[in-house]
């Protein structure tokens, strides 16, 4: 896959970067009609009604990150959450995807489960790689991986929707992408088996399942197998975080698209020397919390980075 | 290929001009630094009985893996992890957490 350059779309770098905000909230989702739609990041979407049911994404928590990008990663989640909890619509659940901790260790999960369990919601999770840090994956699956299959995919259904959370942080291979794997493949084969065409479908990891910077291993080597088996489906969405950026897709009746992070954001692809941490100045990308909207490019094959703020 | 730099390049320097009188010490230890997702110098070149240390310099994990071979702890910010290569042969290794970062040893 070639490069993508995003500077001849109307958008300056500059721009891009401003677009990105230090932290995240959330992304709220509504289904009408049976299709998911994207209402866009919590603050823009509160003023947006919500007919049918909608969810929530939140990603990349890194609680127990403590480095200059954000000293403090715990107290950003617990802002997405106070966002969350002042919206006048409960959403009727919320989807975390991955990278809930740092490090995996057992304090940063409880903290994580402090402050999310503050919302009240059903949420609904699946591991980053930063969750299945080697000594220690057993914490992920002790904690939320009841009732999953294998590392912890699963499928569940609400509001006429499938959604299918699967794991793509497992068995990663040297110089390799993301990783699902044939088990696990074969279980989401399986899964979709004897469903209508017409049952919409969400499915949601930590790593893109599309290729969007295989440079900094923002693909998952697997991933068009996986969606090889959703072809058929009228509508198909496909949630991730791990480049704690927004970007979106849309290829046929399949929508991609990635959430920021609470925690710190990453550089747009190829912007920086690497994928680490952007430091931002604080006080100024604080006051950008929560003002972009998001918009979808329809049709365009090409990625696009869609980031409209509504103010500046 | 590599990028040496002038730290890593001294130490090469160091290890070089003390091989004819060290040979039978492990004078020759070698270091390799992870910046920005990258292991430097990507490959290197040791002696058997040299000690590699990898010191992990970004703000995110980072590990080190050689299939079968060897296998690091997670290492935070500043963490480092040391392997002593007691036979030849050449060990690729990559980074668990993000599998597109590899490297290599060439002990001989």
């Amino acid at each position: 896959m070639s490069g993508h350059d995003h500077g001849d779309d109307g958008l300056s770098r500059r721009k891009v970067l401003e677009c990105m905000t230090w932290a995240g909230t959330g992304v709220l989702w509504t289904v009408t009609g049976g299709v998911p739609r994207s209402l866009g990041i919590i603050d823009s979407a509160q003023a947006a009604t919500a007919p049918g049911m909608t969810f929530l994404q939140i990603s990349d928590s890194h609680v127990g990150f403590d480095k200059p990008a954000n000293p403090n990663a715990l107290g950003t989640l617990e802002e997405a959450v106070n966002k969350i909890n002042a919206m006048p619509e409960k959403p009727s659940f919320m989807i975390h995807t991955g990278d809930i901790t740092h490090l995996s260790k057992a304090a940063e999960f409880d903290n994580a489960e402090r402050i999310i369990s503050q919302t009240k919601l059903d949420v609904h999770y699946v591991p980053g790689e930063h969750d299945f840090i080697d000594e220690e994956v057993k914490l992920y699956r002790e904690r939320y991986g009841r009732g999953t299959k294998g590392h912890g995919w699963y499928s569940f259904d609400a509001g006429g929707v499938h959604f299918i959370g699967l794991v793509n942080v497992v068995d990663l291979k040297g110089g390799g992408l993301g990783n699902l794997g044939a088990e696990q493949l074969a279980w989401l084969e399986d899964d979709l088996r004897g469903k209508s065409k017409s049952t919409p479908v969400v499915l949601f990891a930590h790593i893109p399942l599309w290729t969007v910077y295989p440079q900094w291993g923002w693909g998952t080597e697997d991933g068009a197998r996986a969606l090889d088996y959703v072809k058929g489906f009228g509508s198909v969405t496909v949630l991730n975080g791990h480049i704690h950026q927004v970007m979106q897709k849309v290829e046929g009746n399949v929508t991609f698209h990635t959430a920021r992070s609470t925690a710190f954001p990453q550089p747009a692809p190829g912007a920086a020397p690497s994928p680490g941490p952007m430091k931002v100045e604080d006080a100024k990308l604080r006051a950008m919390l929560g003002v972009a909207s998001i918009n979808f490019k329809q049709g365009d094959q090409r990625l696009a980075i869609i980031d409209t703020p509504l103010q500046g | 290929m590599t990028k040496i730099n002038r730290r890593d390049f001294g130490l090469v320097v160091a290890a070089a001009v003390l091989l004819p009188v060290a040979t039978a010490r492990a004078d020759n230890d070698m270091e390799v630094h992870i910046d920005n997702f990258v292991f430097a110098p990507a490959e290197l070149k040791v002696k058997v009985g040299t000690t590699v240390t990898w010191t992990n310099r970004d703000d995110i994990p980072h590990t080190i893996v050689s299939a079968g071979k060897f296998r690091s702890k997670t290492l935070d910010t500043d963490d480092k992890f040391s392997f002593t290569f007691t036979s030849a042969g050449d060990y690729k290794y990559f980074c668990s957490l993000h599998p597109h970062m590899t490297g290599m040893i060439k002990v001989e």
